[in-house]
């Protein structure tokens, strides 16, 4: 089966500003080589640390933002390259969902118009049922009608998360790519979103790619999961899978530091030290290999590959490989 | 303002008030917003107690009061909004925090209490050097020389962990990541070892590994330095791994308070079982089940109806939830010491009528 979005080998570099008159040889490597598939339906949790390129990805698949190098196909089509106007079939099919609700919608601009505004610029139907469809998305999404002319500073964090949510689903598509859109919300409205988002993707069949730092909210929501280090994808395999029996030290490292909500279970004192390196001057080698208790000469020197091993568990580590047997677990003494 | 010796006295007879092993006592703590919305009664009768070497978690939502609490117990409410209307916040060895002067107020702050807030880059002040910005702590409240309190200031850079602490003694803070720059909070905050250190949101703005760093260093120095930890958090995940005692607040009150283990073990409040169950949990290989969700949203603390806050919300509502607030009082039946529920459901009849007894 052909995936919704494909992406090969995708690379987004920042140049580092060079001094006067001089080019800048060097470059900050946010995304570097990441190969990722997404299939309609499927919900594909993205993790990582505040500087692992996990948003910088999410705006290159989004076409937010175009990539330096490498191939993006959506339903089959190159996208990687195309302008802004050859765009506008693919704008249709894919949507986006930032973390701040209230920063990504126009104070000035009702609720109704807001709901509208997709529809007029694709050209979709006539005033009557564009009005119509945005009765509907704010039924779909759990809002009231009267809401209609309301202004954003009139609603709480999670309805706005929802009109949000329902101005992504104005145009009916295929992928919807979720930027922390839980982060700043309560956890009992952050369950209310998550719900919702579920009970969506199965109405609609969305596929999602949903970008979080909280290994909690992804393990919930996530079919598979991909876990970004230094803009590389690290390891990628079934929920269930990866967090059951993590290859990568740094997986394994990750979910080891989430607080566990059990007094009875309180953690082992060993957790990652140090911090992520500085991405314009990465770690030869494995870029892990610095704050990794497993590291061997190898490690220093060489790049691993990102293997694919049983059950379509992906892991980049030369120690834990992905056909081993044996998991070694790097933080356990 | 009070007059120096009606303040002396005081302070000593509240130092009298509190037991051998309490640092710290909130006693029917109320502090108000005065907002063009009315007057918004953020704290409404919050009282706790803290003792030595326990680390109690405030745990709750946004607008729930946790926040308020700690800025009123350090005397840092944003003025002119914000004011105690009453209560009695007394710190061992000082006595009652709520009657100093501005002044007196910054002689303890630092010294006998000290805080740590969510975000570092806001509480450093961004033009000064690290290392003087904790010299300056330290002088402040002791009568040391420049060098001593230099030699101070490279040796709680060590203690937290900051590696090369001598070099980086010198470093600005926009020059040192978020988790290294709450490390720099941590070692002003514990440079004059405080009895007290109060914590809001600290990890909060960190990534979950460096989150694990800086709660087990809260950890070992509190072990290491004798003080208490007043921890005010949303994550109940922090709260199961740090906390001795348990807070949980709800729209400006305490709604339980309970050892950690009996809390997660056997939540009574509605509010309390509500948030736990909401906390998102694996599959266990299934399919993906229904979050609990919480319906409804905070009251507005300007206009509170009367009975209890959580009735609108709360799956278990009676009759005479609606009629009356129920007392933070120790539950029926309950073996267990020490633990509160603020909920009708939980607390006995008695002899008189519920809602006589709460009337005002």
């Amino acid at each position: 089966m052909t995936p919704l979005l494909e992406a090969i080998e995708i690379a987004r570099h920042f140049p580092l500003a060079g001094k006067l008159f001089r080019r800048s040889t060097r470059a900050v490597k946010a995304v570097d080589g990441v190969s990722i598939a997404l299939h309609a339906g499927e919900t594909l949790g993205l993790v990582g640390e505040s500087g692992c390129g996990k948003s910088t990805l999410g705006r290159l698949l989004a076409r937010l933002d175009e990539p330096t190098g490498g191939t993006i196909r959506f339903e089959g089509q190159d996208i990687a390259g195309l302008d802004e106007a050859a765009l506008k079939p693919f704008r249709r099919r894919t949507q986006i969902v930032f973390q701040n609700p209230y920063s990504s919608l126009n104070p000035r601009q009702t609720i109704g118009d807001t709901l509208i505004e997709p529809l007029l610029i694709h050209g979709i139907g006539d005033a009557a049922s564009r009005l119509q469809r945005a009765h509907d998305l704010l039924d779909i999404v759990g809002l009231r009608r009267e809401h209609f002319g309301r202004y954003p500073h009139q609603f709480s964090g999670g309805q706005r998360q929802r009109i949000g949510i329902a101005r992504a689903l104005a145009l009916e598509p295929a992928l919807i790519i979720c930027d922390e859109p839980v982060s700043a919300l309560d956890v009992s409205i952050q369950s209310q979103i998550l719900n919702l988002l579920d009970d969506l993707q199965k109405r609609f069949g969305l596929a999602y790619l949903f970008i979080s730092h909280d290994l909690r909210v992804i393990e919930h929501i996530a079919d598979r999961v991909a876990v970004m280090y230094l803009g590389r994808i690290v390891e990628e395999a079934p929920v269930a899978d990866i967090y059951a029996r993590p290859r990568h030290p740094y997986t394994q490292a990750l979910l080891a530091a989430v607080p566990v909500p059990d007094p009875a279970r309180r953690q082992p004192e060993v957790v990652l030290e140090g911090n992520v390196p500085n991405p314009i001057d990465p770690p030869s080698g494995c870029h892990f290999h610095p704050r990794c208790p497993l590291a061997e000469a190898r490690c220093r020197s060489e790049m691993p590959p990102l293997v694919t091993g049983a059950g379509g568990h992906k892991v980049r580590c030369w120690v834990n490989q992905a056909e081993d047997p044996v998991v070694r677990n790097a933080w356990q003494i | 303002m009070m007059k120096a010796s009606t303040q002396h006295e005081h302070m000593s007879a509240a130092g009298r008030d509190l037991d051998e092993a309490e640092v710290l006592r909130v006693e029917n703590l109320a502090a108000h917003l005065h907002t063009g919305g009315g007057v918004v009664r953020a704290v409404d009768g919050v009282s706790f107690s803290l003792r030595k070497g326990e680390t109690l978690c405030i745990v709750g939502e946004s607008g729930c009061g946790k926040s308020m609490t700690a800025l009123a117990i350090l005397g840092l409410l944003p003025r002119p909004a914000g004011r105690i209307v009453s209560g009695r916040v007394v710190l061992a060895g000082v006595g009652d925090l709520a009657m100093l002067s501005a002044e007196a107020m910054r002689k303890v702050r630092g010294r006998s209490i000290s805080m740590v807030f969510q975000e570092p880059m806001t509480s450093l002040n961004p033009v000064f050097r690290i290392g003087w910005q904790i010299s300056e702590a330290i002088l402040m409240h002791e009568a040391i020389g420049r060098e001593a309190a230099r030699a101070r200031a490279i040796a709680m850079l060590e203690l937290v962990g900051i590696p090369s602490p001598e070099t980086r003694y010198d470093a600005y803070p926009h020059q040192l990541s978020g988790g290294m720059r709450q490390r720099v909070m941590i070692a002003i905050a514990l440079a004059c070892q405080p009895q007290v250190m109060l914590a809001d949101e600290p990890t909060t703005a960190l990534d979950v590994t460096i989150q694990a760093q800086i709660l087990r260093l809260m950890n070992r120095l509190k072990t290491e330095t004798g003080s208490s930890l007043l921890l005010i958090t949303h994550d109940l995940g922090v709260v199961a791994q740090m906390a001795t005692r348990v807070c949980v607040m709800y729209a400006g009150v305490i709604v339980e308070e309970a050892d950690v283990g009996a809390l997660f073990a056997r939540p009574l409040h509605p509010y309390t079982r509500g948030l736990l169950a909401a906390i998102p949990t694996s599959r266990s290989g299934g399919a993906r089940g229904k979050l609990s969700t919480i319906a409804g949203m905070v009251p507005n603390l300007a206009r509170l109806e009367p009975g209890c806050r959580f009735a609108a919300r709360c799956p278990d509502v009676h009759d005479r939830c609606r009629m009356a607030e129920p007392p933070l009082a120790a539950p029926e039946g309950a073996g267990e010491g020490g633990r509160g529920v603020r909920c009708w459901l939980h607390l006995s009849a008695g002899p008189v009528a519920p809602a006589l007894e709460a009337a005002p």
